[in-house]
């Protein structure tokens, strides 16, 4: 075990480096034009470009600019030139709406995507499998922005209903009661794409699964279908679950929620990055992806350290 | 053999004489895509979703017709300052905004709560009550939004399907090097994949669409301008490549072993042909199931980039952008919003089924699937 940790964890650092080599050559090297001007974003005066050239090094060889590029983002001296603002500082203040969302959304996406999933598989071919198999399609899609700013025009500004209040977040210690009505929304237009696309999956693993000689056994042996169900065929189908799950969920709150936060102005990480855009403003979009790109990098690590806690197979010797 | 054994044993002679026997048409040689084509071909839920996506694709093919011949408009055409004629009577295009009540959609005062500013108030659908004109209403700059809706339908499906082709070129490539050679070709093709899992799709495809919106790309002899609809296109296609590259790179190490592959290296062919003749046929109904449904995934990421403001650029039209003119005004006309998203849905639903009954057909075990 302290072998793959050890082997695991050098893994992840080199990763890590890699990553901060892509976002280097994405925002610096690939695009055409002055990357001062770039960085300095859309209403910089020249003697701003002048001072970012000097700050930056891009008047310097290239692993002189990464270098200074590396200082500035582990030295939390990123600062968007557009807003004044410490990058990292704006990033940290983002959180705790990115997680609430996260962490509300995927226990809605992963309790519905597996009962989706289990409700069809156990009804396969009949109707009630196939509209579930519809509007599983049609979760998927549908573009999360769209259904956000409908949802919320629709059921939250008082387009038709006014069950939900209108966006923004509230803090959980500020009034957890206002936390929670203000997140729902949120949560269930986030969790709708990735029930959908869980339920199919589940769905095709549980009657992969239904035909294997171990659950005919247990036919056999006499075992209530319900028994059979819980205990040898959703067991098994569920491990491509939990993997998905893992990703998916790093994948959200590294930044993938961007547009649900964007559309319900939960002024979460992503948000910060949408803004940003408008004004093409560099440095907070580079924080964002390269800090999203090592927290996924990370929390993948953790999964794998599980799973080789769980299962003692995917340890390598 | 046959004529040692005698006449009374049944061998491949004697089963090949009694086969010659009966009428030709009973055997017919029925390949792989002949049966995948009987299984699609009863499939008519597949049949009519695949119809629904080819008139989208007709439609907005025939944008430039409906522009000049129903709307008179342009995609870009400003209408701000003009009239037009709505069952008789003249209605401006772009009223005067005020204070809008956000629940009703009427005028209201200043004081009142729930009360928002507009600047300025579009035509709504007109339904063609207005002779063509305006069917889905205009939007905040008087511009017609079922012309726009065409036009950014066909910048969408140029994206997405540019996207897909591209990447999906690629990422064959890359599979074919790492599963046909092995050893550091792979090690350096699965560690470029690895990396790029790294990256949130959406984020990457930000982060690389935003730095390249403001002065385009130019290297190596390629010189792409900020404005281009190729900059989307590349910047999808390449964050997509190693979701399309793993799966098939998958597919190939498994076919690498099979026995078809050894003769045919022993008979002396090259890598390339090998590669190309050998392994590429094996991975084609793959190829062509994943193609259906990455168009449909690619459509929904350009809509998201240019919804955020870093895939197509305004004013260029795109179902994305569209969905972002309609958002600021979805209190008085929700339409500008709904139009665009209900087109999207209805694109990438349609290819979905698709793709579902193409892999249903062509792949009945389900082997083929897709890590989003």
């Amino acid at each position: 075990m302290a072998t793959f940790l050890v082997r695991r964890s050098i893994g992840a650092i080199l990763v890590c480096i890699a990553v901060t080599f892509v976002v280097f050559l994405i925002f610096i090297v690939v695009p055409g034009g002055d990357p001062a001007q770039r960085i300095a974003g859309k209403n910089a005066t020249p003697q701003n470009i002048i001072n970012i050239r000097h700050s930056w090094g891009f008047d310097q060889p290239f692993y002189t600019q990464y270098w200074v590029m590396l200082k500035k983002m582990f030295g939390g001296n990123l600062v968007s030139y557009t807003s004044q603002q410490n990058v990292l500082t704006q990033i940290v203040q983002g959180m705790p709406a990115t997680f609430s969302l996260t962490i509300g959304a995927s226990i809605i996406w992963l309790f519905f995507g597996i009962l989706v999933g289990v409700l069809s598989a156990i009804t396969a071919g009949r109707l009630s499998d196939r509209v579930i198999t519809v509007l599983a399609l049609i979760g998927i899609s549908m573009p999360v922005f769209w259904l956000g700013i409908i949802t919320r025009y629709y059921l939250a500004e008082g387009g038709l209903v006014t069950w939900f209040p209108d966006g923004e977040y509230v803090g959980i210690t500020q009034s957890p009661v206002q936390w929670l009505s203000h997140m729902i929304l949120p949560w269930l237009v986030l969790a709708v794409l990735f029930i959908g696309f869980y339920g199919r999956v589940l769905r095709g693993n549980i009657l992969d699964t239904i035909n294997e000689d171990y659950v005919r056994t247990a036919k056999s042996k006499g075992l209530t279908p319900r028994r059979i169900l819980v205990k040898h065929v959703l067991r098994t189908s569920l491990i491509p679950i939990v993997t998905l799950f893992g990703l998916d969920f790093a994948a959200v709150l590294g930044g993938g929620a961007i547009l649900t936060e964007t559309v319900f102005d939960l002024h979460g990480v992503g948000q910060y990055a949408e803004l940003s855009i408008n004004n093409f403003d560099l440095p907070p979009i580079m924080g964002v992806t390269m800090y999203g790109a090592f927290f996924i990098v990370v929390f993948s690590m953790i999964v794998d350290l599980f799973y080789a806690y769980l299962d003692p197979r995917i340890r390598p010797t | 053999m046959a004529q040692q054994a005698g006449e009374t044993e049944f061998t491949l002679d004697t089963a090949a004489e009694l086969a010659s026997d009966e009428p030709a048409s009973t055997i017919r040689g029925r390949s792989p895509w002949y049966l995948a084509w009987h299984r699609l071909r009863r499939n008519y839920v597949a049949f009519a979703f695949l119809v629904l996506f080819v008139v989208v694709l007709a439609a907005c093919a025939l944008a430039p017709v409906y522009a000049s011949q129903v709307a008179h408009s342009g995609p870009n055409a400003n209408h701000v300052l003009e009239t037009v004629k709505v069952n008789g009577h003249e209605v401006s295009v772009v009223s005067a905004g005020g204070y809008i009540d956000k629940k009703t959609g009427k005028p209201c005062t200043v004081s009142g709560t729930g009360c928002e500013l507009f600047s300025a108030i579009p035509i709504g659908p007109t339904w063609f009550s207005a002779g063509g004109k305006f069917v889905l209403g205009a939007d905040a700059n008087g511009r017609d939004v079922a012309v726009r809706l065409l036009y950014g339908g066909r910048s969408s499906l140029v994206v997405g399907i540019g996207s897909t082709a591209i990447c999906v070129f690629f990422a064959v490539i890359l599979a074919l090097l790492s599963g046909y050679f092995g050893g550091w070709i792979d090690f350096v093709i699965t560690r470029f994949f690895d990396l790029f899992y790294a990256f949130p799709v959406v984020l990457l495809g930000i982060a690389l669409g935003s730095a390249l919106a403001i002065n385009g790309f130019h290297h190596f002899g390629i010189n792409i301008e900020s404005g281009s609809l190729w900059i989307p296109t590349l910047v999808i296609s390449y964050v997509l490549v190693p979701y399309v590259g793993r799966p098939l790179r998958g597919q190939v190490l498994s076919l690498r072993e099979k026995e078809f592959v050894e003769a045919a290296i022993s008979q002396g062919a090259s890598p390339m042909r090998v590669m190309f003749s050998e392994l590429l046929p094996n991975i084609t109904s793959s190829l062509l199931v994943f193609f259906t449904l990455i168009i449909a995934n690619n459509i929904v990421l350009e809509a998201a980039l240019s919804f955020l403001g870093a895939g197509v650029q305004p004013p260029t039209a795109s179902w994305g952008t569209l969905i972002a003119d309609g958002q600021n005004l979805i209190v008085t006309r929700p339409w500008l919003a709904l139009a665009p998203g209900i087109a999207i849905v209805l694109t990438v639903l349609s290819l979905n089924v698709f793709g579902d009954g193409l892999r249903d057909a062509l792949d009945p075990r389900a082997k083929i699937k897709i890590e989003h």
